[in-house]
């Protein structure tokens, strides 16, 4: 089961259009929220006129946040990770109170009988605005003078922390060369194919609210209601549908998502709010800017001596996750190269705009892409091989498992689990036609063309701890029945829980089901981020199955009269090895054990066949991969166009190599798009300009290369399976890949790319610049 | 209060009568009255083609129709595609075989383009499968199973599979 | 992004059009909907009323009459790219229909929506530039044709009164053999183009009889580029003629916004036009080896 390329469980009901997400949620009585959302990236709010819009036929209340207050407990939405290096807390409230931070921020609900309704009363709903300086830019708003995002805030430095070890500044002192680079790198949305939305139902007779919610986190949701609504959990069920995508934003718990619940109780009807495109691009998070200044210190054999710069992190107007995102972007720099010091100031600023948490990749490209450019730097400048230089840096096998001197953001050293990335490195630039490509590249510039060839490698922390819960349980059906808190978003997460599970107990996908995504299942559970799943939830499930085997066939062994190590689960029965016809259903099995009233059960065993677990690992499997890409630039237009991509990957032991080439593919497409087409441009008032797929640019099939993808595994010793994650590792090099394969293609004009995205009219002027 | 108007459009070759709207959206129609939840919206400003359908066998986005101009039209969407509950079209398996689908939300989209293009096109070249899904979006699969599962549903269905 | 509301109505004849268009106020005309419909579902068009156009008889055909190409405003842009009298007769419309939108926006979107729209990089509005198109138009005085060149108004507003309705275009046609190109630069396959070039020309033993340069993207409206095409005429044709004479594209005044700002657009106006060019004069010259 492990390692085969099963059909997904997901597809048939997908497929035929089957599938349930949140907007094919329909309940009876249901009404229709729509959002009045500020217009402005900063201002004070004087007045909110609400009669005209809740006249309007069809509408059936709107609130703003006095008519909330009576239901919270809290207003504000206390979602950050800890950290010690905040230096205000701002927490986004449920409504805005007096003030608007940023384009896009809910000033009011509005529900009525449908969402065409709910339009035309938000529509009529009159703010009165007082427009107040707005901050546009993460830099400038950590300029002496600038207007503070916040009216009450003391100025817009968010965070400020200092990851490092060693002695940098010695090691810069005695080096032979030092190389710098100054970057800009952006990041942009989530733009998973559905939005966010809820359905919030209270029922008055058992005192339970239910909210369906395209969330990535349902545990956490439940617990952020029951904090702010005063509820306990027993009396609050988050429940995950099918979800259209994720990437990282759904685990954001949102403002939207407590009016919604909080409409529906009011009104004493369930209440559905579908975001739209046009809202997602103001009030999901996104990534956005990161301006770097980074140098690297190398001795004469270009081996690191260290490196050190400083980061300033556009934070957005609120802290909606944490300072996480930089944190991985500064913790990646360093990680899977020998370096002996280190020092990054990194600089979290507020700014006027939407709030930034991690979307696919979380950080890590943007680390990826600041060492990948030094040692392109380094190689350049010292006339080395590209791959040569890395090489020589790169950690060994034979060092691992490696305690690097980072520190997670828990406190935890970072420890390299395992991984030969200098065997993957090799293997990509093979499959890649490294050496060969420079022959190509002369053949082709005699004709007038420009290809170019770059390669980056990566490391990335996945299976973020501390836990998930699986419940793996065999009922009097004999199907074998998985829970957990784990969320499936696409990836095919049921799929895989299922293989872990059928491996122990009968090898047949068909007798298992897979329940992820509801509170009221399991009581514990984190949900879907850093690539966890199938390392968290893997493991729990795998452990409980292993657990629920060994019971199963202690109970058999008593039916059977058997030997327990004589016996073999197949399908949905338990068998004598060899003998076929000796066997018990799983059926039976469960009931042996379910207790009949008076009868004494089976002799030493407790009730019940299931078992729960919460593996704990805190130590994260770090995957790792090599990426090369091929490019060709038209010099003229500064079109690129990406022709080749290889991608090696190593994420452990791979459950089902089918998704993970999927999550692969996904994962280079989203990086093209960062690096040549994904921009979400704001102007000096902190207005959105880029506010609709036309503008805003996702690769389509005709900008996509076909992605060739080979796996290493090199198992992890973190957890009994081996594995590791996979979800965000495709995107992490990509950028830094393109970045240095467009640069090798326009080396004649000595062309330099320091940033992320890289626009056509930007490559024509770069050559124009040079040129002169 | 706002004008409606009687439709009757054939889908999946039912014929519905309907009193709708006069701005209620085609997709809108079909997943709100007619309970056709598979066609799905991704944008609602005719880029994504999550929404798509055909029209008269032509595909088209119905996030870009009003259910009116439906009146008297027949409408394809994604639940009429499979023969029956056991048997998948061969392009729904093709999917299935090749990976065609994470998430699921573009799929529906995806296929009706396809119905459309392999209908026309039985022999496509990669290049000429990419430029047919060009117009719909996917954030989750990089789109290397779809076009991989175009182009085997292509052979089976030259094969009469 | 729901539709505000609208009064509906869906006439079946022309003069039922121009008859609602004279009494209804804050009316607008819903054609394949690829342009309108994102408006109004964004709610940045805030109609009173929707007059339908879809349903009126007799304003969709393709056909040759009198030298040129007569096509119907609710012509789908999928009918002319199919059209084998358009391959044969106007093989610049056909090349620049393939890069309009995708298949789905073809098989809606029509001839008269798109002109309507004048949207600055419209395949279809660069080409009746190029082609001198001449635009019928109804009203309640009955039918007046339109020079192409006098039919943009401002930016997205073509020169036609809010009780007039375009019926047909007519796209004179260029002599066997001729050449022609329609080059784009687009982002992604399908976008609108950044800028586009649409180039023409019929030669006469190498030298060039006649000469016609477009620009879309650029500006609001579509630019013929007279100097470059005067530079042209009665040259014999060469990369190195056409390189400096598409140098004078570098002038135009361009527009900036999110895709591009105005000096790159000038830059792509000089390459396109060139490129067109290239493109243009060998298929004259593969024409000629063929016939």
């Amino acid at each position: 089961m492990i390692g085969s390329r099963v059909e997904r469980l997901e597809d048939r009901d997908l497929l035929r259009g089957k599938g349930r997400f949140v907007d094919d949620v329909v309940l009876p009585n249901m009404l229709h929220a729509a959002f009045v959302r500020s217009p402005h990236g900063h201002a004070a709010i004087r007045g909110i006129a609400k009669a005209q819009a809740a006249a309007l036929p069809g509408v059936h209340a709107v609130l703003a946040r006095e008519d909330l207050l009576p239901h919270l407990r809290n207003e504000r939405l206390v979602v950050g990770l800890p950290s010690k290096s905040y230096k205000q807390d701002l927490n986004r409230p449920v409504l805005a109170i007096d003030e608007v931070v940023h384009v896009g921020e809910p000033v009011a609900i509005v529900v009525a009988d449908d969402r065409y309704v709910a339009e035309d009363g938000a529509a009529l709903v009159e703010i009165e605005y007082d427009p107040l300086p707005a901050v546009a830019d993460c830099c400038a708003a950590l300029a002496p003078g600038a207007p503070v995002v916040h009216r009450g805030a003391p100025h817009n430095l968010l965070a400020e922390f200092r990851m490092g070890y060693g002695d940098a500044d010695a090691a810069f002192a005695k080096a032979a060369h030092v190389f710098s680079e100054s970057l800009w790198q952006h990041r942009g949305g989530s733009h998973s194919i559905e939005c966010r939305g809820a359905v919030a139902a209270y029922d008055a007779i058992e005192d339970r609210l239910t909210l369906w919610s395209s969330t990535q986190m349902p545990h956490q949701a439940m617990r952020q209601l029951c904090d702010m609504l005063g509820r306990d959990e027993n009396r609050v069920r988050v429940v995950t549908p099918d979800i259209g995508g994720g990437f990282g934003p759904k685990l954001v718990f949102y403002p939207e998502d407590v009016a919604t619940a909080l409409a529906a109780i009011i009104l004493g009807r369930p209440v559905k709010w579908i975001e739209d495109r046009r809202e997602h691009f103001v009030a999901t998070t996104q990534e956005r800017d990161q301006y770097w200044d980074v140098e690297i210190a190398v001795d004469r054999d270009a081996r690191i001596l260290g490196i050190r710069g400083t980061i300033v992190h556009d934070h957005g107007a609120y802290t909606a996750r944490g300072v996480n995102l930089p944190h991985n972007s500064a913790e990646t720099v360093p990680l899977q190269y020998d370096v002996p010091a280190y020092a990054m100031n990194v600089r979290v600023a507020l700014t006027n705009k939407v709030p930034v948490t991690p979307v696919r990749g979380a950080g890590h490209p943007q680390g990826t892409f600041a060492i990948e450019r030094l040692l392109d730097q380094v190689a350049r400048e010292m006339k080395l091989d590209r791959a040569e230089v890395r090489r020589r840096n790169l950690i060994p096998p034979e060092k691992m498992p490696y305690e690097t001197r980072l520190k997670a953001r828990g406190g935890r050293p970072v420890l390299l689990d395992s991984g030969d990335y200098p065997r993957c490195q090799a293997e990509a630039l093979t499959r890649a036609g490294w050496s060969d490509f420079p022959a190509r590249q002369q053949t082709a510039r005699k004709s007038g063309r420009y290809l170019g060839i770059g390669m980056a490698n990566y490391c990335k922390g996945t299976g973020r701890g501390p836990f998930e819960s699986a419940t793996v349980r065999i009922g009097p059906s004999g199907r074998v029945h998985v829970y957990t808190g784990a969320a499936a978003m696409g990836q095919g997460t049921k799929t895989m829980l299922a293989q872990v599970v059928a491996e122990q107990l009968g090898a047949d996908l068909a007798n298992v089901t897979v329940t992820t995504g509801d509170t009221a299942a399991i009581a514990l559970g984190l949900g879907g981020s850093n690539s966890r799943q199938t390392v968290m939830a893997g493991s729990s499930a795998h452990v409980a199955a292993v657990k629920v085997r060994e019971k199963t066939l202690a109970i058999a062994a008593q039916l059977l009269e058997a030997a327990a190590q004589d016996l073999e689960i197949v399908g949905d029965h338990v068998r004598v090895k060899g003998v076929p016809d000796m066997k018990v259903g799983l059926a039976m099995v469960a009931r042996a054990v379910a207790g009949t009233a008076g009868f004494s059960l089976p002799q030493g065993m407790a009730p019940g066949l299931e078992a729960t677990e919460h593996v704990v690992i805190d130590d994260m499997a770090h995957a790792n991969g090599t990426a090369v890409a091929e490019v060709e630039v038209d010099v003229e237009t500064g079109r690129v166009d990406v022709l080749r991509f290889v991608a090696v990957h190593d994420c452990g032991r791979m459950v089902h190599p089918t998704l993970v080439d999927g999550q692969i593919a996904g994962g280079t497409a989203h990086g093209i798009g960062n690096a040549l087409y994904e921009w979400m441009g704001y102007d000096a008032d902190a207005q959105p300009v880029t506010t609709t797929f036309a503008d805003y640019l996702l690769v389509t099939a005709t900008e996509m290369p076909r992605v060739e993808i080979a796996h290493q595994e090199s198992p992890s010793p973190l957890n009994p399976l081996g594995v590791k994650g996979v979800g965000e590792c495709g995107v992490v090099p990509v950028t830094a890949a393109v970045a240095s394969a467009v640069e090798d293609a326009l080396s004649p004009f000595g062309v330099r790319i320091a940033q992320t995205p890289i626009f056509p009219a930007q490559i024509v002027k770069l050559i124009e610049e040079a040129r002169r | 209060m706002s004008e409606t108007r009687n439709i009757a459009v054939t889908v999946n070759g039912k014929r519905y009568e309907r009193s709708v709207d006069v701005r209620l959206t085609l997709a809108d129609f079909l997943r709100g009255p007619l309970g056709l939840t598979g066609t799905h919206l991704g944008c609602e400003h005719g880029v994504c083609g999550a929404c798509t359908i055909l029209v008269d066998g032509q595909s088209a986005r119905s996030c870009l129709m009003l259910a009116v101009q439906a009146n008297g039209h027949e409408i394809a969407t994604v639940e009429g595609l499979a023969p029956s509950a056991e048997r998948l079209h061969p392009l729904q398996e093709a999917f299935r075989d090749n990976h065609g689908l994470q998430c699921g939300f573009c799929t529906p989209g995806m296929l009706m383009t396809l119905v459309e293009f392999l209908r026309d096109h039985p022999n496509p070249t990669e290049g000429e499968v990419r430029v047919a899904i060009s117009g719909n979006l996917c954030r989750c699969t990089g789109y290397q199973g779809i076009v991989a599962a175009a182009l085997d549903a292509a052979g089976r269905m030259r094969k009469g599979g | 992004m729901k539709p505000p509301r609208f009064d509906y109505h869906d006439p079946e004849t022309v003069p039922e059009v121009v008859g609602l268009l004279k009494t209804l106020p804050n009316a607008r005309m819903l054609a394949g909907g690829q342009s309108l419909m994102p408006m109004l579902n964004m709610r940045l068009a805030l109609p009173d009323h929707l007059v339908d156009l879809n349903r009126v008889e007799g304003l969709a055909y393709i056909r040759e009459t009198g030298g040129a190409l007569e096509i119907g405003a609710m012509t789908r842009q999928r009918d002319i790219e199919f059209s084998q009298l358009v391959l044969e007769r106007c093989p610049v419309m056909h090349e620049a229909i393939l890069q309009v939108g995708h298949r789905q926006t073809r098989n809606r979107g029509t001839l008269g929506g798109s002109l309507c729209q004048l949207d600055p990089s419209a395949e279809l509005v660069a080409v009746a530039a190029a082609l001198e198109a001449t635009i019928a138009v109804a009203g309640p005085k009955g039918t007046r044709e339109i020079p192409f060149s006098g039919f943009p108004k401002t930016y997205m507003t073509p020169a036609i009164g809010p009780d007039e309705l375009l019926t047909r275009v007519r796209f004179p046609l260029w002599p066997r053999p001729h050449g022609w190109a329609f080059v784009e630069f687009a982002r992604r396959h399908g976008d609108f183009a950044v800028v586009s070039a649409a180039a023409l020309l019929e030669e006469d033993r190498g030298k060039i009889k006649r000469a016609s340069v477009t620009l879309g993207g650029v500006a609001a409206a579509p630019v013929r580029m007279k100097e470059v095409e005067k530079a042209l005429v009665g040259q014999t044709a060469s990369d190195a003629l056409f390189r400096d004479a598409c140098e004078a594209c570098r002038k135009i005044e361009a527009m900036q916004d999110v895709h591009a700002p105005a000096s790159y657009r000038q830059h792509l106006a000089a390459v396109l036009s060139r490129r067109a060019l290239e493109r243009a004069h060998a298929r004259i010259g593969a024409a000629k080896m063929s016939s």
